[in-house]
């Protein structure tokens, strides 16, 4: 549904009176949800195969009537309008696909009955342990007893009993009587997942879903079945009886794992953060992220956080570190090394910065095997808005070797390292002591170490600022939680050592606009939430290492090849 | 605006003298002596506590020991001057009620802040927060007034509550449905 449907692709349908047209194929639950009808359904799934097996979005449906012998519209006398001839029993939502003229009721007594009856059947077995389940708040089954529900129960038998708490593998928990079998978890990691592990097992009300023997849910993608669990059925064993997800706060942000950029949302409350699910783009991630996008967030309150200024090992102001740091800088020779992990606009203060001190800008690439689905191989989340800034002209590489060569020669005196570890891009502890590092990092690290200036900075989860994917689609993230004390915003540190009075967002914008020709138009409250396409021609001869992941075909190579 | 003069009645004798008023105050002051005593000599006497009175909220164990509360925080939700904090937490699984799995690792309720609304008593879908017939808490610090856990259940004590749903719960996991 990205690119509007030419008139000839629509289908007009009316559902529960009012006409609408939609794109050939849809079904009447995506259909309803055009006109804000909600069609309750629990195996249904947009990303996912329809099976069907729920039964909860059953539907009235009909089509108009005609003449069987002349194909003549048979009119009906009372409205003055054509037949509608209705089916007399209900049809399943998610597996009808739209026809013309097709007419829909979804809140017909047939329907309302229908719901009921799956409804009850549904909580027959259904365990009462809302309190301790944690995903009360967010239940389908919640929502839809809410509505459908009768309230009390007419089965006097025993529910049935399953196995509770069985490990799927390393971050899934299974409570498997919860389960109302919709086998999304299972269809998920068949289709996108491509590790068929899940299946149902034994008949009727005894069926229960199950790894198969010997095998584990542990692919880099399974905590996504428990976020297309409809019940508490598949619970994440990380975020398990931690907190209720009514006390928290969703602020959107992207996956900074890797250069495909997954929209996030990144669950708090009261500062600290408790849990990271997808959020839906259709171009970018579908609904879905990587397990290890979701325990980015661990990285916040890490004990080896960085929390005080200190110049040459002593606690300081940053007023004095800044100075220190330019004092540092004053004789010339030096060199700032920027990072892939920072957000656009702070890659665009470090270019100010190397401008200003007349020194040489890089960049480290982290390349690590791709996962071919939403881990790409390019592991900075921002190469692309280093690019689009001007910090760097061409690819980074993964070792600073040139740097290196530099401080050896005694041509560079001092480095600014904008988060990004010096000994691990190659520089020895002996080139480290021979210059004066300025460091700007969130964790400690041997740069933090060797540095005569560390000013600590925020993780992504604590400022707002936005990243460059690799389909150049400019993305935002929001600020989640407050920093830790002793850490300063990233954009504050930088404009301060680049003496420009341009230390928060839409003073840096500002800038943007007027110096980078790509962002002329744009503002960051304007990008929109599905993501800003920039313009990649400019880059298109650039050897990017990302293979081919969900939504991105690498173009570059495929001209090359 | 019309004035009205009111017109003061002069005191008779016997009021002038006083005496008839000082007679009839010392009827009353007499008749106390020998009347039932209406005050109580707190703290030695205490009040007799009417059923459904609403005292210090408090919480309580089932009849066999087990903590009713499954920190399920809706009471930490409902609590209108957000007096209550619940730190949930697993139950280890060699614990005598792990079927349960979950209960408060810590449970605190600011008695500062506490507006005696009995709302977390309504809302407890498992009956484990109770307010009873406590009402008085004192302290030196504000610290003395935030109630934990231990606290908590020294002055709730077990509820006799004959329900016991978890053991049915843990009966049929043990009996099982063969097939």
């Amino acid at each position: 549904m990205s690119a509007p449907a030419k008139p000839a692709d629509l289908v007009t349908v009316n559902i529960d009176g009012k006409d609408i047209a939609v794109p050939k194929g849809t079904n009447v639950i995506e259909a309803a949800r055009l006109l804000n009808v909600d069609v309750p359904h629990y195996c249904y799934h947009p990303k996912l195969s329809i099976v069907g097996n729920c039964r909860m979005c059953l539907i009235e449906m009909g089509m108009p009537a005609v003449d069987p012998a002349t194909k003549a519209p048979v009119m009906d006398p009372a409205t003055g309008k054509q037949k509608i001839n209705w089916i007399p029993r209900p049809q399943i939502g998610c597996g009808t696909n739209v026809s013309p003229g097709l007419h829909v009721k979804t809140t017909s007594p047939m329907v309302k009955d229908a719901r009921e009856g799956v409804m009850e059947f549904l909580l027959i077995n259904h365990p009462l342990d809302c309190p301790i389940c944690d995903q009360a708040g967010e239940c389908k089954l919640q929502e839809q007893s809410t509505g459908y529900g009768r309230g009390y129960s007419r089965f006097i038998e025993q529910k049935n009993v399953k196995p509770k708490r069985t490990q799927l593998g390393p971050r899934v928990t299974l409570d498997d009587e919860r389960c109302i079998l919709c086998s999304r978890c299972i269809r998920f990691s068949k289709e996108v997942a491509k590790d068929d592990v899940l299946g149902f097992i034994d008949r009727g009300s005894y069926s229960t879903l199950t790894c198969y023997p010997g095998k584990q849910l542990a692919n880099n993608y399974s905590l996504n079945t428990v976020d297309i669990c409809p019940v508490g059925a598949l619970t994440s064993t990380d975020f398990r009886f931690k907190m209720r997800v009514w006390f928290l706060k969703q602020t959107n942000s992207i996956d900074t794992e890797s250069s495909v950029g997954a929209n996030t949302v990144v669950w708090s409350r009261e500062g600290a953060i408790y849990r990271i699910t997808p959020r839906r783009n259709d171009e970018v991630n579908d609904t879905w992220i990587a397990d290890s996008g979701r325990e980015l967030f661990k990285a916040v309150k890490a004990s080896d956080r960085l929390t005080a200024i200190k110049v040459n090992g002593n606690e300081s102001s940053l007023e004095i570190a800044v100075n220190a740091a330019l004092h540092f800088c004053k004789d010339g020779g030096v060199a700032v090394v920027g990072s892939g992990r920072s957000s656009v606009e702070e890659q665009f203060l470090t270019r100010k910065l190397a401008e200003s001190l007349k020194a040489s800008a890089h960049l480290v690439s982290r390349v690590a095997k791709g996962d071919g689905l939403l881990v790409s191989a390019d592991r900075n989340p921002n190469v692309r808005g280093a690019l689009v800034t001007g910090l760097i002209s061409a690819l980074p590489s993964q070792q600073l070797g040139g740097l290196a060569a530099e401080v050896d020669a005694g041509k560079i005196k001092t480095i600014i390292s904008v988060g990004e570890d010096l000994a691990e891009a190659g520089l020895t502890p002996a080139q480290l002591a021979k210059i004066s590092v300025i460091y700007l990092g969130t964790h400690a690290n041997a740069t933090s170490a060797a540095a005569k200036v560390v000013i600590p900075t925020l993780t992504m989860f604590e400022k707002s600022g936005s990243l460059v994917n690799q389909q150049f689609r400019l993305q935002k993230f929001a600020k989640a939680v407050p920093g830790p004390q002793g850490a300063t915003d990233d954009l504050v540190v930088l404009a301060q050592l680049a003496n420009i009075a341009a230390a928060d967002l839409a003073s840096v914008w500002k800038l943007l606009a007027a110096e980078v020709p790509a962002l002329a138009t744009t503002t960051h409250p304007s990008i929109p939430e599905i993501g800003l396409l920039l313009d990649a021609t400019p880059y298109a001869a650039l050897p990017f290492v990302e293979g081919e992941t969900l939504h991105y075909k690498p173009a570059a190579k495929a001209s090359a090849a | 605006m019309a004035v009205i003069t009111v017109e003061r009645k002069p005191l008779t004798f016997a009021e002038r003298t006083y005496l008839p008023q000082i007679a009839g105050g010392l009827k009353t002051t007499l008749k106390h002596f020998f009347a039932p005593n209406d005050t109580l000599e707190y703290p030695e006497q205490r009040p007799a506590i009417p059923p459904g009175y609403r005292g210090v909220p408090t919480l309580v164990y089932d009849p066999h020991g087990r903590e009713k509360c499954v920190s399920c925080q809706l009471c930490e939700f409902v609590c209108p001057p957000k007096a209550i904090r619940i730190t949930p937490g697993e139950i280890p699984a060699a614990d005598a009620s792990a079927h349960v799995e979950k209960r408060p690792q810590e449970f605190e309720i600011d008695m500062l802040r506490c507006i005696y609304c009995g709302l977390c008593q309504e809302v407890c879908p498992e009956e484990a927060i109770w307010l009873q017939n406590q009402y008085s808490t004192t302290g030196y610090t504000r610290a003395d007034f935030v109630n934990n856990k231990q606290k908590l259940y020294e002055l709730g004590g077990t509820l006799p509550d004959p329900h016991l749903k978890w053991d049915k719960k843990l009966a049929a996991e043990q009996h099982g449905n063969a097939h």
